[in-house]
């Protein structure tokens, strides 16, 4: 049975195209993927997030929980609300999913999973909570709407005057807690925004509410291409179980500077040298590159792992996961249809903040 | 969703018109061009290339997705619309304007097997 978001009916409404993703019927876009994307980039738009499952983690332990469970260091976490992005490893260094930490307190935070793995995540999570005194609670009942793009504030504030002060002082990747919504500066766009948290039963006023101030609603077509823009990795598509962290752009989100700290994961990290690496390749032919496709290089092969049309670049641009050894400003080429394409390799980071970076 | 009735159709969404020259000039239909999406880049057969019915001959793609397109009647393409290529948003805004290539077929009785616009409007309603 396919499941519905709180804001399903709404998006029907506004006439989106639906589809099925990881099990839910979401929204791919609203009529002009390309126009929404350019909106995001330039003014304001919202995006229905409610099939990510947020998770509650509370108890003595939380803190020691958190720094055995993921890769990156909850204990960098001081300020209240401040939130991390980390990999959770199984024990080869694969990646089980990548996430948002959120701090409270020493005994108190959130996780965000995304939605595909949050079943796989909470089992995961619950196994591993043996023996620390931890409770973890998936909060399924809860939606999230991101509002996103350079006036995203503005407008969210014009809606909600009365959640201005709890959340104009937030840094990037910092929450508030407001009421019981969690209001977070954090997004997968590459622009500024809030990703609020929030009952199920509150989200369709809201989302009514941020139409009425402007904020256009977006679908997850716009959404990919956004953070594909970013360079920000997909899970399942960037990155899996089968790849380690630093074969996907992610080395950074490890965090190996207390020795004393046991991450599950780590010692295979340190130890698994990786043989291939993720780069962006932008394409200098004309055509589409999509994930899946061979990259040949002078140090073999390698094949994208994401792919599409860049609106703001108006070309195609890829993330690649290729050999050791190819270095930004490379050429390489993309086998599309049978038909090598010419690609340079770039650093993944192709556009944010309404500005092209290539 | 628009069907003109003067054209000629394929299952596989493709439109056919007969030109007075014999020749037919072929495009996607606008429930096509609405299922893909917005159109970023189109390959299309060169002049002089010989298709046969049914034949993959060119390749739209989307924002989100590539779409093979199939040559609906045997024959010689004896043009391409190199405007399209140029802005291949055309075919989201006017899919029977933006055309994609032309077709000297190599028997034009095969014109009269394709699909007419009241059955092509049965298929875009199952698809």
């Amino acid at each position: 049975m396919i499941k519905r978001t709180p804001l399903y009916d709404a998006h029907v409404a506004a006439g989106a195209k639906m589809v099925d993703f990881a099990g839910w019927d979401m929204p791919i876009h609203y009529g002009s993927q390309l126009e929404e994307h350019h909106i995001v980039r330039r003014d304001a738009g919202m995006f229905d997030v409610s099939h990510m499952r947020a998770v509650d983690v509370a108890g003595c332990d939380a803190q020691a929980w958190l720094r055995k469970l993921v890769a990156n260091d909850v204990a960098k976490l001081t300020l209240p609300g401040k939130a991390l992005y980390s990999c959770m490893l199984n024990p080869e260094g694969g990646v089980i999913d990548d996430l948002i930490i959120y701090f409270f307190s020493p005994t108190k935070y959130r996780i965000v999973v995304n939605a595909g793995t949050a079943d796989k995540d909470v089992a995961w999570m619950l196994k591993q909570a043996e023996g620390f005194n931890v409770s973890i609670t998936g909060r399924p009942e809860l939606a999230m709407i991101a509002v996103q793009g350079p006036n995203a504030r503005t407008r969210f504030w014009a809606a909600f005057p009365d959640a201005k002060a709890a959340s104009e002082n937030l840094i990037a990747f910092q929450a508030a807690e407001f009421n019981d919504w969690m209001i977070a500066r954090t997004g997968y766009t590459g622009e500024d925004g809030f990703e609020i948290t929030l009952p199920a039963a509150d989200a369709p006023a809201a989302w009514t509410k941020l139409l009425a101030a402007g904020v256009v609603p977006i679908g997850l077509g716009a959404r990919d291409t956004l953070r594909l823009e970013a360079g920000m990795n997909l899970y399942g598509s960037d990155m899996d179980e089968t790849t380690l962290p630093t074969e996907s752009g992610l080395t950074w989100t490890l965090d190996l500077k207390d020795a004393n700290r046991d991450f599950i994961g780590k010692s295979a990290v340190v130890t698994r040298h990786p043989q291939r690496q993720l780069v962006g390749l932008l394409l200098e032919d004309r055509g589409v590159l999509r994930s899946h496709q061979q990259v040949v290089t002078k140090q073999g092969n390698g094949e994208t792992t994401s792919g599409s049309f860049s609106p703001t670049l108006q070309r195609s641009i890829a993330l690649a996961r290729v050999p050791l050894g190819i270095n930004i400003g490379d050429e390489v080429e993309v086998i599309v249809r049978d038909k090598p394409l010419r690609a340079r390799v770039v650093k993944p980071n192709f556009a944010r903040h309404g500005k092209a970076l290539i | 969703m628009s069907i003109p009735s003067e054209l000629k159709y394929t299952k596989s969404h493709e439109w056919v018109k007969q030109e007075a020259d014999g020749t037919v000039t072929v495009g996607i239909t606008d429930h096509a061009q609405e299922a893909l999406g917005d159109i970023v880049f189109l390959e299309l057969p060169d002049a002089g290339r010989t298709v046969k019915a049914g034949e993959e001959c060119a390749v739209v793609e989307s924002v989100k997705a590539a779409s093979d397109i199939y040559a609906p009647v045997s024959g010689e393409v004896v043009a391409r619309n190199d405007a399209a290529i140029d802005a291949p948003e055309s075919v989201n805004q006017d899919a029977y304007a933006a055309w994609l290539f032309k077709l000297k077929p190599s028997n034009p009785a095969d014109i009269g097997a394709l699909l007419d616009a009241a059955a092509y409007a049965k298929v875009a309603d199952e698809h």
